[in-house]
């Protein structure tokens, strides 16, 4: 599957001295790279599959630069694509020849930690993990935990709308962040929220929570901290099918339980754990879950005990509950190791990233090994069972002719299939430009313009990020965003774009 | 004098409704049951838009925690089905209605959403704009649109869930609605704590939501605000089984009040009637004046109350929810609603406030929602602007300019 990028402007690569020439006023020569080594460490990001090389790298490190680089852009008409730590596996931050690869790593400090109201401003370029490690001497963290969290900022974070493992009971990024500072196209900047706890009027912090680089640069976030869970204390579990472990799933919440995170491998992964870095997952199981509970002593331990039951009653295999902090971790590790413990059993995987209706999961499964076997290919699995994310990891040979291709075009459908459940074409990882092109498969036309005039609101000129979420680009004139009735534009005295 | 009713029976004759508005550019009412009609800027429509016609729960899959409804199923219909299941809606949905006057609880799905009002367990489980995955509705281009989808985790495309929310109908019509629901706790018991000054009891529920005990409800009242309380109170909700209330009751207590404190333990019965008045705003529904919600930093609540009082506002009564964070403020009425000065004050806690409540001279003649930056002004115009050009929904109800 070729992917087609939005057409090189021969005016912006002919201007790039020009362009280098004004950034240099802008910027000390450590925040520019220009030669084509330094470069190239950027061509992608965590989505490898594609690459670019970007026109030139910007790394400011104050909002005024961001500003002027943005103004900068407006005025030379060049299209910008800002990046965090690179961690898309969409590639959302995936580079435009034509366009500045603006890069927010230096944006690394947390400016303040507000234990009264219960939260932290930080920059976007601070790790999603140092928030916590910030805090936690007091007792606090926070709540979204993706797998690549060690190196993954909180302002791709915003832009990625990411999760983790325990959004079922604690929410994604929407969920819990209070205020964002953001630099518009032309340098404006845009404030919003703060330490108080909803917003008024319409929600545009949660319209940039997920938009994935599209509408501004994102340079301060305000994150909600979270008091610690008293305990916490995991169940590992085997079935002998599939099936059993999502009933068991279904019936764990029909309880009334809503554990803080629940997880589900089918019996390849738990192979490929084992193989990398054994921690004690039953390999005669067709399907490991593990169940963490957190919250008081007496609560953790008495809803074990439900879970336990209830386990038995679906027909679990195995049933261990963690009796010590290290034995949690231990069940933990597995799950943790299975994206790198994949490539022991194969040289190459493209994860995928639908989310499906739960119940749906055994024939989603089924169905998902049918079309694997079409491709010649085959497929691993892990699921963040409690809120429907599925991550199928398709196994591939890079090495190998036209396997890259057959991958591919096997996940388009996967999501297809997703979609066809009642689910859709991604949970967490984002649209990019991986998924772009199946967007026409969850939205018709009319869903996907009202989206896509919102960008046309933040970005007339559509110079932020193009290329990215949306399969086709229009010029916002084609929207008809002026509706002019009998000659007369409504409200004449605001301002249009 | 009446405004004429459309009455629209399905979607198609909702596109043609506003299709037909859009050309003959007379702007819409957006109506479900129209207990909202007094909030919000005044403006005179031209005719009203019926979506009582569109009711009925679609899809409820408990194990799945997800329910569907049409738009305007009444919210009641709603709560009761879930509470059959053991399930809720966790941000608590608050009621306006007694506050003019009307029957509690006659509301329906969508103008709960529309107006994003949370109650008292928003500040544990999220808003109502945290709680809607997904929906389906028609623009003011008369176009059927829908965003998001049935699944909590879900990045595909921009959020659009989180606009309507709180977009009081001003952008599209909803007609189909898809929510997180949440099974409801086991049991749940109050903790009250007396005989402290506001801003003793205000730090106390800061202090408990610093705690891991997981309280869902954290508000303050002043002396004699309530009946049955004649002294400061500080009202701490715990909610979960039966045997982690009591243990978490037990500690919580032993933290905030080193057992020096006068307490008192509400059961769940009475737990459950007072975060009913506090959803429903009672401390201040005897109050005949102006009523004002104020959102701001928690840590800032009393500061806030502290420089109203110096400024000299005639304040007839007020409460904390959200631990300090939202006020709630009745003051005797008048043409201006004192808006600048309060907003002022807000302005220096950062934070918003919104006139609830005032009459319809008042109400067309200041902003009642928060005055915005320029450049934040600017892009909710051409947002209004992206999804109902000829500002044929609910025109002038959140802004002069739309």
């Amino acid at each position: 599957m070729s992917l087609i990028m939005p057409e090189r402007e021969p005016q912006i690569m002919s201007g790039r001295e020009l362009l280098i020439e004004k950034l240099r006023k802008i910027l000390p020569a450590t925040s520019l790279i220009i030669d084509e080594t330094g470069r190239r460490a950027f061509e992608c990001d965590a989505f490898t599959m594609h690459r670019a090389l970007p026109l030139v790298v910007v790394l400011p490190e104050t909002v005024a630069q961001v500003q002027a680089i943005m103004a900068l852009a407006t005025e030379m008409n060049v299209k910008v694509v800002p990046r965090g730590a690179g961690t898309s596996l969409s590639g959302g931050s995936m580079p435009l020849e034509d366009g500045i690869l603006l890069v927010l790593s230096k944006f690394n400090r947390i400016l303040e930690i507000d234990y009264d109201n219960r939260c932290v401003r930080v920059q976007p370029g601070v790790q999603n993990l140092c928030v916590t490690k910030a805090v936690e001497g007091q007792g606090f963290y926070y709540a979204p935990d993706p797998s690549s969290q060690i190196v993954c900022s909180i302002g791709g974070n915003v832009a990625e709308n990411s999760g983790g493992v325990h959004c079922l009971k604690y929410g994604l990024t929407t969920n819990n962040i209070l205020g964002l500072e953001m630099v518009l196209v032309g340098g404006e900047i845009l404030r919003l929220g703060g330490a108080h706890l909803d917003s008024e009027l319409y929600d545009l912090m949660g319209i940039i929570t997920g938009s994935e680089g599209l509408l501004g640069v994102i340079t301060e976030v305000t994150v909600r901290i979270l008091p610690k869970a008293a305990v916490a204390r995991c169940i590992l579990l085997g079935f002998d099918s599939v099936k059993a472990g999502a009933m068991f799933v279904g019936t764990v919440i029909a309880h009334g339980i809503i554990p803080a995170g629940m997880e589900m491998m089918d019996k390849k992964t738990v192979e490929a754990v084992e193989r990398f870095q054994p921690c004690g997952y039953p390999l005669n199981a067709e399907a490991v879950v593990i169940v963490e509970l957190d919250g008081a002593q007496v609560e953790v331990d008495h809803l074990a005990n439900v879970v336990r039951q209830i386990s038995q009653q679906c027909g679990a295999t195995t049933t261990k509950v963690s009796m010590s902090e290290t034995e949690r971790l231990q069940f933990w590790a597995g799950r943790k190791n299975a994206f790198p413990a994949v490539n022991c059993i194969a040289p190459d995987y493209l994860c995928m990233d639908g989310t499906i209706p739960r119940a749906r999961l055994p024939e989603v499964l089924e169905r998902m090994d049918e079309l694997a076997q079409q491709y010649g290919l085959s497929v691993a699995n892990v699921f963040h069972a409690g809120d429907g994310n599925l991550h199928p990891l398709i196994l591939y040979d890079a090495s190998k002719d036209g396997d890259v291709a057959r991958a591919e075009n096997l996940g388009a459908d996967i999501l297809r299939l997703c979609v066809s459940v009642g689910g859709v074409l991604t949970g967490e990882h984002g649209v990019g430009v991986e998924k772009r092109d199946l967007m026409s498969e969850m939205f018709t036309e009319a869903d996907l313009e009202a989206q896509m005039r919102l960008k046309c609101a933040f970005d007339p000129a559509g110079r932020l990020n193009p290329g990215k979420v949306f399969p086709t680009l229009h010029r916002c004139a084609e929207f008809g965003m002026m509706h002019v009735q009998g000659g007369k534009i409504p409200f004449a005295h605001l301002p249009r774009f | 004098m009446s405004l004429p009713y459309l009455h629209i029976r399905d979607v198609a004759d909702l596109v043609e409704a506003i299709n037909s508005a859009q050309a003959m550019n007379k702007p819409l009412a957006v109506q479900g049951s129209g207990t909202k009609t007094n909030l919000g800027r005044y403006v005179a429509q031209d005719q009203i838009l019926s979506l009582k016609a569109l009711t009925g729960v679609t899809l409820y899959e408990p194990e799945e925690l997800v329910l569907s409804a049409r738009a305007a199923t009444p919210l009641a219909e709603i709560e009761t089905l879930l509470a059959k299941n053991n399930q809720q809606l966790a941000y608590e949905p608050l009621d306006y209605a007694p506050l003019f006057g009307q029957p509690s609880n006659n509301g329906t799905i969508a103008g709960a959403l529309a107006i994003n009002a949370s109650g008292p367990r928003r500040i544990k489980a999220g808003a109502a704009r945290d709680h809607l995955l997904g929906f389906s509705a028609v623009t003011g281009r008369g176009e059927l649109i829908k965003s998001g989808g049935r699944v909590v985790k879900n990045v595909t495309g921009f959020d659009l869930s989180k606009l309507v929310c709180g977009s009081y109908g001003t952008l599209a019509a909803l007609t189909d609605i898809t929510l997180k629901v949440m099974p409801k706790a086991e049991t749940e018991k109050t903790l009250i704590l007396l005989q402290r000054t506001e801003r003793e009891c205000l730090n106390l529920l800061r202090q408990a939501t610093a705690s891991p005990h997981e309280v869902s409800g954290l508000c303050m009242i002043p002396a004699g605000q309530m009946e049955d309380f004649d002294q400061n109170i500080a009202a701490l909700r715990l909610e979960g089984p039966e045997i982690s209330v009591a243990s978490r009751c037990e500690s919580l207590c032993l933290e905030l009040t080193e057992n020096d404190l006068e307490r008192t333990l509400l059961s769940e019965e009475e737990s459950k009637l007072f975060w009913k008045k506090i959803k429903n705003i009672e401390p201040i529904k005897a109050c005949d004046g102006q009523i004002w919600r104020l959102s701001v930093a928690p840590r800032d609540g009393i500061d806030v109350i502290e420089s109203l009082q110096s400024a000299g506002l005639p304040i007839q009564g007020y409460f904390y929810d959200w631990a300090g964070g939202l006020i709630w403020l009745a003051i005797a009425p008048a043409p201006h609603a004192y808006a600048k000065i309060i907003r002022a004050i807000v302005d220096q806690a950062g934070g918003h406030g919104t006139l609830i409540r005032a009459n319809v001279e008042t109400r067309a003649s200041i902003d009642v929602f928060h005055p915005q930056p320029k450049v934040l002004a600017q892009l909710t115009s051409r947002i209004k602007f992206s999804f109902d050009p000829a500002c044929i929904l609910e025109r002038g109800r959140l802004r002069a300019e739309f």
